[in-house]
């Protein structure tokens, strides 16, 4: 076994001299079990081989005043492992040739009409030293299975190796007593079965090495996010270019980068002007254009120019990491429904043991000759068909196919029970603005009581507005700036959340807002009714302005519905699922909008606040045939995060953001709605998968232990063979494998309308 | 004489799969000494599989895995919904927050290897 001597590497901070090296190659060497420590003081990180743990490495350089982290780099991990399972891969194969090299011939002898019995006298000799050679493949070929079983044994548990090493175990032994005193045994039953014991060692290893084949595919989709990661870097050290792998750049390291070539990790341009790849984060197609001062993130591709960017964020910390760890993790996840499988796993070999031995006693009192035989086919069978592996196999691994596709298709699930709600969902209430719509507002009207002009409308309310952050506010100011007004000073601002805000200017009490803003101060908007009421048909947001207590204007503010907002929200209506759309804004805009994209149900004039109470009020409804509400909310994870906390499944749309990922259950890392429409089909389809793997695994182990018992005997006349016991478990679980690998082929409405391809 | 033999047997055989598998099952296990232990992964089996620490503790558990089976590759903690990845022969530690009291059951990702940490 491995003596788990490895090679560590960790990034040195505080070291400022040469010679702060031979005090850390000492303090390093000084821990038990460390071989060799090598300080590297250019790329400031240090190489330690043996077999010490990372955290008294850490201390121990900590302890003489520096610091110290280890170096973790997944793409390595990622390949040491395959490199591992390649490894083992051809090991269970060489196990499965020795063991059928011996089993096959021995079958065959007995198929084609070889004599499997042993009678006293000279043939024994031969069956007994079949029996050792046998033996001796057992312990080559299936030895990990016994070492397994009895360690298992010791500690109370039992797992497949006891089934495996019981069932071969047991033919064996009886085989051996045939072959050494057949005198004692009854003329019928002496039948030996050392084919049987091989040939299931053969097979097990067999179904082993094709499951580790069709597992490695199915994280496929981290190794697509793993090579996002650039593995080198071209930092300037003391003002030269040095190129270093990526895990040594440190926090604030300048770096260079070439067109072409990937940001390494997160950071901000000092120097330069380029055109930046964005999509594999963002799924945004158009490159967008850098300059000093923007943020670059780690995986992103530069196109045109040549930027110099200061290192933000490195390793661990990088949004590209984030992501990686976040589906690394829901692809361990367990959705609810693979519960039931669990409970029923920890039980099962213990089980079968009884049922196995339950079914050798009906054999032995109520069966015909030769009873003993049968006794020990029927048990032996039982045990190598039970398979609780395809049981314990069958919700991880279409999980982890499904949150890969589901990242593919720039959705991040945060957890298995967000996979599982979101399939169910009946109800997906969608936020308006920056949801449905582009969340880009801008001034498309602009109209003035007769007393005033329109730009000193626009003037105050930008004034006013220049110090909110709300996405209407923003498109007021730029409207302003635009037309090259100036921004006058503004004293005693004050904001209310979802009406709209106050604050003197140039000595003006001025209030901006919407209609209920102003109903709440009095402000009498008649004068204008008729101008707000044309921008709200329009779906356009007035917005009242009022000066010392009168009205002074209104100021029409649109936002684009995102283009393909109709498509995507048809693609949930097709599910079966009601849209309805939620906002702040008044009815007459919100409808304006839901009719552009095909929502009828509208539930407008919603402060903030009260978004979440509506949530919950809809979960308690029920839906036609009165089962449970299953709501979804998408909104944009910031604004939104209490109403999508309180609904069933929450989807933050269009931001790779921390903050998005952390308050969502499912992030949707593009802009467009389809990304919703597919996070639902992925998970529908993933959810779909594990039933029918549940079931398949179910039916198998149902079916599957009461024939191998005998059920069919009384009937047909038949026995199961241990052998064939022994393919269908191997088969079993690489069938549940081979499914959820299906999954890896699945391909939502909209790839699928768009390249005319076939369901799969 | 010999059915009888034969019958009483193999119901021996059943009461001690019933009491080994389920009575027996040692429900101590072993403390953790100063919110740290080393867990050998080997063989089909944690050992220990049962740990015992202080409900409202951090703990830091470390694996070792030594098994090349990617059963073993995994494990997870379904109940605190999380899962890391083992690598051979290399020491992982995890870090689990502070729990209140209870069993919390880890396992690989088929339950093959089952284990339970109880916060006492």
């Amino acid at each position: 076994m491995n003596s788990g001597k490895v090679t560590t590497q960790l990034n040195i901070t505080g070291a400022k001299c040469a010679g702060c090296v031979r005090k850390i190659e000492q303090a390093l060497q000084s821990v038990e079990g460390v071989e060799k420590a090598s300080v590297n003081f250019a790329d400031r990180t240090a190489e330690v081989e043996g077999s010490a743990r990372c955290e008294l490495l850490i201390a121990a350089v900590e302890d003489i005043g520096y610091g110290a982290s280890v170096i973790e780099d997944e793409g390595k991990a990622q390949e040491e492992r395959e490199a591992e399972e390649m490894k083992y891969y051809r090991k269970l194969i060489r196990n499965m040739w020795l063991a059928l090299g011996l089993g096959i011939p021995l079958m065959a002898w007995g198929l084609l009409g070889g004599e499997m019995m042993v009678q006293p006298g000279s043939s024994q000799i031969v069956w007994l030293a079949m029996g050792l050679i046998t033996l001796a493949v057992m312990a080559i070929s299936g030895g990990h299975f016994y070492t397994g079983a009895w360690k298992a044994f010791k500690n109370h548990s039992a797992n497949m190796d006891t089934l495996i090493a019981s069932g071969t175990g047991a033919a064996w032994i009886y085989s051996m007593a045939v072959a050494a005193i057949p005198g004692l045994i009854p003329e019928l039953a002496r039948h030996v079965y050392f084919e049987a014991s091989a040939m299931i060692i053969g097979l097990i290893n067999l179904g082993l090495a094709l499951e580790i084949r069709a597992r490695g595919k199915t994280s496929q989709a981290i190794k697509r996010l793993l090579d996002l990661q650039a593995k080198t870097a071209t930092v300037i050290r003391d003002g030269e270019d040095v190129q270093i792998s990526v895990e040594k750049v440190l926090k604030g390291d300048l770096i260079r980068v070439r067109p072409g070539e990937r940001i390494a990790v997160d950071g901000e341009v000092t120097e330069g002007k380029s055109l930046l790849d964005e999509s594999m984060l963002t799924g945004e197609p158009i490159p967008v254009e850098k300059k000093a001062g923007d943020q670059v993130s780690a995986g992103t591709i530069n196109q045109t120019g040549s930027l110099v960017y200061k290192a933000v964020k490195v390793g661990k910390d990088t949004a590209l990491a984030h992501i990686i760890a976040m589906v690394k993790k829901a692809q361990n996840a367990k959705p609810p429904i693979g519960r039931l499988a669990d409970s029923i796993s920890a039980v099962f070999v213990p089980v079968v043991l009884c049922i196995a031995v339950i079914a050798a006693l009906i054999w032995f009192n109520i069966g015909p000759e030769p009873k003993i035989a049968h006794m020990l086919v029927a048990a032996t069978t039982v045990l190598i068909i039970a398979c609780p592996c395809a049981l314990g196999l069958a919700t991880p691994m279409s999980v982890m196919v499904g949150v890969g596709k589901a990242a593919e298709a720039g959705v991040l699930i945060r957890n298995g029970q967000a996979l599982q709600v979101s399939s169910e969902i009946t109800t997906m209430v969608l936020d308006k603005t920056g949801t449905i719509t582009q969340g880009h507002p801008s001034v498309t009207e602009i109209s003035a009581v007769d007393s005033l002009d329109q730009t000193r409308v626009l003037q105050l309310a930008a004034s006013l507005e220049k110090v909110s952050e709300h996405p209407l506010a923003l498109a007021v100011v730029e409207a302003a700036k635009s037309r090259k007004q100036d921004i006058l000073p503004v004293s005693d601002f004050d904001t209310a959340s979802g009406l709209g805000v106050k604050g003197v200017v140039d000595t003006q009490a001025l209030l901006l807002g919407n209609q209920r803003w102003m109903k709440q101060n009095d402000i009498n908007i008649e004068e204008i009714s008729e101008a707000a009421n044309r921008m709200s048909e329009r779906g356009e947001t007035p917005l009242y302005l009022a000066v010392d207590g009168a009205v002074a204007g209104v100021i029409g503010v649109a936002d684009q519905v995102k283009p393909d907002s109709k498509a995507a929200i048809q693609r949930l209506q097709s599910r079966g699922i009601r849209v309805i759309m939620l906002t702040g804004d008044i009815e007459k805009t919100a409808h304006a909008i839901a009719d552009q994209v095909g929502v009828d149900e509208v539930i407008a004039e919603v402060m903030p606040e009260d978004k979440a109470r509506v949530i919950e009020d809809l979960k308690a409804r029920t839906t036609s045939g009165n089962k449970a509400n299953k709501v979804g909310m998408t909104g944009d994870g910031i604004n939104d995060a209490p109403a999508l906390a309180s609904a069933d499944v929450g989807f933050a749309i269009g931001t790779g953001t921390d903050v998005a990922i952390e308050s969502a259950d499912i992030t949707l890392m593009r802009g467009s709605l389809h990304g919703l429409a597919d996070a639902i089909e992925v998970s529908q389809a993933t959810v779909r998968n594990i039933k029918q793997n549940l079931f398949g695994a179910f039916v198998y182990n149902t079916l599957g232990i009461p024939i191998a018992a005998g059920l069919l005997y009384p009937i047909f006349g038949i026995l199961m063979s241990p052998v064939l016991a022994g393919a269908a478990m191997s088969l079993s679980s690489v069938t549940v494998v081979s499914n959820a690998n299906r999954l890896r082929l699945f391909k939502t409405s909209n790839q699928k309308s768009a390249t005319g391809g076939q369901r799969s | 004489m010999n059915t009888l033999l034969v019958n009483v047997i193999g119901l021996a055989l059943l009461a001690f799969v019933i009491y080994w598998f389920w009575l027996a099952k040692p429900s101590k296990g072993t403390k953790a000494e100063s919110g740290k232990i080393t867990i050998k992964v080997a063989n089909g089996v944690y050992s220990p599989a049962v740990i015992e620490a202080p409900a409202g503790k951090p703990i830091s558990l470390s694996f070792l895995r030594e098994d090349p089976s990617p059963c073993a590759q995994k494990v997870v903690f379904a109940d605190l919904d999380i899962s890391e990845d083992l690598p051979l022969g290399k020491t992982k530690t995890i870090q689990l927050p502070a729990q209140p009291t209870g069993d919390y059951r880890f396992t690989c990702q088929m339950q093959m290897y089952q284990g339970t940490l109880k916060f006492i």
